[in-house]
């Protein structure tokens, strides 16, 4: 196929575009480095919290998302805090939980933008110090942070 | 912009020491910051930056927001109840403004 000026024009133009809107995706490095200011440099261990997310996302601009943590939730031994990290989207950092015994259960729902496929993370924090790390990947076919 | 405004669903009554579920919504457009108008300039962040859901003034959940929240950000979570009260909820905007929602709970 032969490109005429104006195709080659056009293309040009489009692709500056995109360069243009692309936005600065948070690294891995940004959202390690989150992790550590949660988590105080403890490594997280696995169990405990459980995330739910979907699979495939249709739409990055909510994407339903529910996370729990086992607790018994007293005033000796309950969940102090939770946080999302999405590590493909402009800024990691989503949403910070503060739970209390008398949330009676650990465990909340909300919806979320992704802007692309990638892993969501989720960290819970015990009173005494703890931490527990679930990851989830999520497929999202139009992503939700438009340009 | 009509001013937002909370939903709140909260169950009429409950026995003591119950664990209930409360849902939660307010139409906000949670403006991300990363959003570009026709003429290429940024739309400035505006969203609601902090959710508390206090029972008689004892904190019962609350949440940190970022601009990855969805627009309208709704919350589902646990509440566990021993005497009847109030429920008292607030939103707070990057503006400063506060929205605040108070829902009552009959516990037999």
């Amino acid at each position: 196929m032969q490109v005429t000026r104006r195709q080659a024009l056009g293309l040009s133009a489009g692709a500056a575009a995109f360069m243009a809107f692309a936005p600065a995706f948070a690294d891995e490095a940004a959202t390690e480095k989150m992790l550590k200011e949660f988590t105080g440099g403890k490594s997280p261990g696995s169990g405990k919290i459980s995330l739910k997310a979907p699979e495939i996302a249709e739409n990055g601009n909510t994407v339903p998302i529910t996370v729990s943590v086992e607790s018994d939730m007293t005033e000796s031994s309950y969940v102090e805090s939770v946080t999302l990290l999405a590590d493909g989207n402009p800024n990691p950092g989503v949403a910070t939980f503060h739970f209390s015994p008398m949330s009676g259960e650990a465990s909340a729902t909300t919806r979320m933008r992704l802007a692309g496929t990638q892993n969501v993370i989720a960290v819970a924090k015990m009173n005494d110090g703890s931490v527990f790390m679930d990851k989830k990947q999520v497929k999202v076919t139009i992503g939700g942070c438009g340009g | 912009m009509a001013a937002p405004k909370p939903r709140v669903k909260v169950p009429k009554s409950a026995s003591a020491g119950e664990v209930i579920t409360i849902k939660t919504l307010i139409s906000h457009k949670m403006e991300s910051g990363q959003r570009k108008d026709k003429q290429g300039n940024v739309i400035p962040r505006k969203i609601i930056n902090k959710f508390t859901c206090e029972f008689e003034g004892k904190p019962v959940f609350s949440c940190d927001l970022e601009p990855a929240i969805s627009a309208n950000p709704y919350f589902e979570f646990n509440a566990k109840v021993m005497e009847s009260g109030t429920f008292k909820f607030t939103w707070v905007d990057d503006s400063g403004d506060v929205y605040t929602h108070e829902q009552g709970i009959e516990v037999k």
